[in-house]
Formats: C-alpha cells, sequence, structure tokens
C-alpha cells in the first residue's frame, strides 16, 4: 500500500509584510519535500492574495519590541527604536524598505513572486468568506492562483487529516 | 552509513539515502536511484537538471535549492514539480549524489 502523503494547511490572518514571509517560508520547503500544502486567507491575510496590496504590505516599528537600532545598522545592541521616532512620517515606510533589501540580499523572493512559485509548485490557495464579504472583496480582486473563496467548514471539510499551522 | 548495491557497484550512502561521496556518482547511479525514487526514466529534461546540479555541487561542495535551479537551469518551478514529482528539493540531490540542500528557497 502506498504511503499516505502528508498535508500541511496554513491559515494566514495577518497582512504585515513579516508575518508574510512564514507560510511562504514553510510552505515552499514542505512542496519540496514532498507535503500537500493547502493556505486559507483569513482576514488581513488577504492583503496577501489582494492585487492592489500584496505587492505594498509593510512593516511598522511602532509598538514592535522586536525591533532593535542595531537592525538599522546602528550598533546599539538591545536599544529599540523608540516608539515616539517610529510614529515620525516615513518610519513605516523606511523600516519596510530596510527589510525587503534585506530579504532582495538574501536572495528572497517578493511576496507577489514567491506566491506564484507555491502555485506553480501545486499549493491550493483559498480566501475566507466571511472576511471577503467583510472587506467587500471579490474573486477579481485577488492574484491568480487563488482557487476560490471558501467558508470555514469547507476548509474543515479540506484540511482532514493536515497539520494545521496559524499565522 | 550504509552501502547500496546497484548492478554490482557498491556506493556508501548516509541514513538519509544521500550519498557520501559525490565523487562516486555515475550517470548509471543517477538512473538507479531515480528508479528507487519513483521515476522510471530519466530524460533529457531531467538530466538538464542534474546536469546543472552536478556542476553547482563540483563547484560549491552543496546541493542547489530549488530557487537556485529554476533561476539557473532554464527549467520552471512548474517543470520541476513535474519532472521530480513528490518532493524536489531532495530527489534531485539525491539523484544528483549531492547531500540534502541547505538554505531554504
Amino acid at each position: 500500500m502506498e504511503e499516505e502523503t502528508r498535508k500541511v494547511a496554513f491559515i494566514c490572518s495577518k497582512g504585515d509584510l513579516d508575518m508574510a514571509y512564514p507560510a511562504l517560508v514553510m510552505g515552499w520547503a514542505a512542496l519540496g519535500n514532498g507535503i500537500d500544502v493547502t493556505i486559507f486567507f483569513t482576514f488581513w491575510g488577504l492583503d496577501l492574495i489582494n492585487k492592489q496590496r500584496v505587492d505594498r504590505l509593510e512593516i511598522a516599528p511602532v509598538a514592535n519590541t522586536s525591533m532593535k537600532m542595531s537592525m538599522m545598522g546602528v550598533k546599539t545592541g538591545n536599544l529599540g527604536i523608540p516608539n515616539i521616532m517610529g510614529v515620525l512620517p516615513g518610519m513605516t515606510a523606511f523600516a519596510t524598505k530596510l527589510m525587503k533589501d534585506k530579504m532582495e540580499a538574501l536572495e528572497v523572493p517578493p511576496v507577489r513572486e514567491y506566491l506564484q512559485m507555491l502555485v506553480d509548485a501545486g499549493a491550493k490557495l483559498y480566501a475566507c468568506k466571511m472576511s471577503v464579504d467583510m472587506m467587500e472583496l471579490g474573486m477579481d480582486d485577488f492574484i491568480d492562483g487563488v482557487i476560490d473563496i471558501v467558508t470555514a467548514g469547507d476548509f474543515m471539510d479540506m484540511t482532514e487529516g493536515a497539520q494545521i499551522i496559524f499565522i | 552509513m550504509s552501502t547500496l548495491v546497484l548492478n554490482g557497484i557498491s556506493i556508501k550512502i548516509n541514513e538519509e539515502g544521500f550519498l557520501v561521496d559525490p565523487s562516486e556518482w555515475t550517470r548509471e547511479i543517477a538512473e538507479e536511484i531515480a528508479k528507487e525514487e519513483g521515476i522510471a526514466e530519466l530524460t533529457a529534461a531531467h538530466w538538464k537538471v542534474i546536469e546543472y546540479c552536478r556542476q553547482y555541487g563540483l563547484e560549491s561542495g552543496k546541493a542547489p535549492t530549488l530557487r537556485t535551479i529554476t533561476n539557473n537551469a532554464g527549467v520552471s518551478t512548474k517543470e520541476i514539480f513535474n519532472l521530480f514529482p513528490k518532493g524536489p528539493a531532495k530527489k534531485v540531490a539525491k539523484i544528483s549524489g549531492l547531500d540534502k540542500p541547505e538554505g531554504c528557497v
């Protein structure tokens, strides 16, 4: 009897640039290892598959306790980026640029291209119906590769036996 | 470490089935490992990928990641997943006589 294929399902609920990558990296690794991958985009996670939003994801330095001055090339150890600085206009764009540059240096593709790689490799992408309705979106708003808009119940049905990772 | 015997030739492999010494690799060995991995026949398209991996492995001492392959070997993501179904990352490296690829992309 053939061994059953391992299945992993990701629920992406965040639209920040840093929160876009976990499912992409792990999903890609899973596909490379022959594991079946399903990704369900809900709430802010819909930004990852929204044509208008996917190239404009950002990371905000405000209230981000892990973001330190040293990440900006200022070698000050544990000194954080002060929240008061983070609220200045342009700081979010600055942090975003910094992260995108670092990712590019590591040859990590941008989110849109990464999602296309996953789709080409066989990942199945779905949008959450309740979030889609709430945000007044439709299939036309999504990048190619999104299969359908499904309910939470549908997601449960299609991920039977899968390991589910919530991000 | 164990030994894999293919057509009378014995090759050293590690616990996960990767060749211990990449220099022991031959095209015949690649064909035999491919069969064990469920690929009945290696076509010209397979060889294009394998030859790129061999060259990359000889130059860097490492196995290329899937994205390195798709960026440089003239093969798309779709094609590589069709050529080496169910886990191309490890399969390609194994068939090319290299170790498991390092790197996440």
